[in-house]
Parts: structure tokens; sequence; C-alpha cells
């Protein structure tokens, strides 16, 4: 199929992040960045782990930590996960209206997890826990701090698609990119759960 | 060739199609509530002063894979055909990640 074809619901195939050249391309080089990702996000968490209990006299994870922050955050982000696997569905079924809707859904859930992140970030520092602090401070921040910016960036991407795209409706061109940014938005979940698990509640376990 | 004359009306295949999707997002929202009993758990294991610690951590350290794993499959589709070089690059990536994480943990733990 080709990229300019004007499409009907009828007319527009199964899977649209695929049907062209391009598509496949972009699919591919995707999910080669996020195995790429995976490595990169690794080495600071290995970081993190050799270095969470060397805390040089600041503060320690279990004197920081608070349980029902870091659950609504949780909950924010997985539930905008969710949101998006709806706009790709309505992708899918080519309702350009309701693919925007869940899109948006999902840019609120995403703008309310990275502002309790920053409220926390404040909190912290307020504590005494600065980025140079400790080789624990340096290795948290870096670590959450570089999924914040993912998810900063996660958000600005699916924000600009769905303002570039508003007029023009769904097309073999633009539903690539609103699947990798999905593919995107769902990779920022799973290092989540593993900044959840490993940086938190490893963390108030002690 | 009468299998075939169904699946040329695009109007029958739509209607196909959508079924279809609409069978796909049940298991996606099934797939959510299990992510978010799992997530439930972790915290209360975590929560519970009655675990040690010697099974808290790899507890929840199972459940966050198993919860990764209905993310991957699932909600990025990695069950659908056509995954086979994802599966490759995800993969891929795990076992450097995996490398990376034991090296790092075993050479500070004494």
């Amino acid at each position: 199929m080709h990229v300019e074809e004007k499409l009907t619901a009828e007319t527009f195939p199964a899977e649209p992040e695929r049907a062209t050249l391009e598509g496949k391309n972009k699919f591919l080089g995707f999910w080669f960045f996020l195995g790429g990702e995976t490595v990169l996000f690794a080495s600071l968490f290995a970081t993190f782990i050799a270095l969470r209990d060397k805390t040089a006299g600041g503060p320690t994870s279990e004197e920081l930590f608070q349980m029902p922050v870091v659950f609504v955050a949780t909950m924010l982000l997985l539930t905008s996960s969710l949101t998006s696997v709806y706009a790709i569905h309505h992708m899918k079924n080519f309702d350009f209206k309701k693919m925007q809707l869940w899109f948006g859904i999902t840019v609120l859930l995403g703008l309310a997890f990275l502002g309790l992140e920053i409220f926390e970030f404040y909190e912290y520092v307020h504590e005494g826990l600065k980025y140079s602090t400790s080789a624990f401070s340096s290795a948290f921040y870096t670590l959450v701090g570089l999924h914040g910016s993912h998810v900063a960036f996660g958000l600005s991407w699916i924000l600009t698609l769905m303002i570039r795209n508003a007029k023009r409706g769904l097309n073999l061109y633009n539903a690539p990119k609103f699947y990798l940014a999905s593919l995107y938005w769902h990779f920022i979940d799973v290092v989540w759960v593993f900044i959840f698990t490993v940086v938190y509640l490893m963390g108030m376990v002690g | 060739m009468a299998q075939h004359a169904n699946s040329e009306n695009p109007n029958v295949n739509l209607a196909y199609r959508r079924k279809k999707n609409a069978e796909e997002m049940k298991r996606q929202v099934i797939s959510f509530v299990l992510m978010i009993l799992l997530t439930l758990i972790a915290f209360f294991a975590v929560g519970y002063d009655k675990f040690s610690h010697w099974f808290s951590i790899p507890f929840i350290l199972l459940l966050a894979i198993v919860q990764v794993m209905f993310q991957l499959y699932y909600f990025m589709h990695m069950s659908h055909k056509g995954h086979e070089f994802p599966a490759i690059f995800m993969y891929g990536g795990v076992f450097v990640a995996f490398l990376t994480v034991w090296a790092f943990a075993t050479i500070v733990w004494w």
C-alpha cells in the first residue's frame, strides 16, 4: 500500500503501522532502539544497585521514600499505559477522534506523574539529598531523573503528533508515528516497573 | 474460492476486523487488571512486616518480571506475528542488561 493513499474504514489495513515500507522500517528501527535503551537503563540500574548503601552520612532511602507517593505515581503511569492501548485500538478501527481523545487522556496522566516526580525531588532536596550529597544520591537522581526526562520527551512527542495531525486525520503516513509513540510510552512504563521495584520498594525494605 | 469471496468484500472484512479488535481489547483490559494486582501484591509484600527481606526482595523482583512480560507481550503486541526481530533486539538487550547488573552486583558483594 502507498503512503498517500486515501483510505476509508473499509480499506484501512489491519496493521496500518506496517502497511508501507516506511512503516515497516520505522517499526524495526524503533524496536532496535528500544533494545539499546534497555542496555542504557541497565547500566544505570547496575550503578544504582552497587551504590545504594553508600550514603556518605546523607539521608538514606529508608528515611526518604514514602510509600503513598510511589504508589500513586505507579498507578498513574500504569493507567496511562492502558489508555494508550485504547488509543491504538481506535487507530486500528480507523476512528481518529477517539484515538486523539485517548492519547489526550494519556498525556494528562503522564503530566500528573511528572508533576508528582518534580514535587518528590523538591522534597528530597529540602531534606538534604542533593545531587552531589552521596554516591547513592547521584545514582538515584541519574536513574530516576533519566526516566523522568523520558516521560517529558514522550509527552511532548505524543502532544506534537496530536497537534500536527489534528486536521489531517489518520493515514498510512502518520499511523506508524502514532504507533511508535505508544510503544515508547509502554517502554517508559516497563522501566518504571523496575524503578518502583528496585529503587523504591527494595529501598524501603533496606 | 468460496471462502475467498468473503474476505474480498470490504464490509464483511471490516465487521470481522472490528470484532477481532474488540476481542483483542478485552485481553488488554484483563492483562491491565492482572498488572494492577501484581503491583498491589508487591507493595503489600513490602509493607507487611512479617516477611523477611530474604523473601520479599526476590519475590517482588519476580512480580516485576511477570508484569513486564505482560507489558511487552500484550500492551506492546509482541505476542502478535511479525515480531521475531523485535524479540531478538529485546532479548539481546535483556541479555546485556542482565550481565551488566550481575557484574555490578557481584563486584560490590564483598
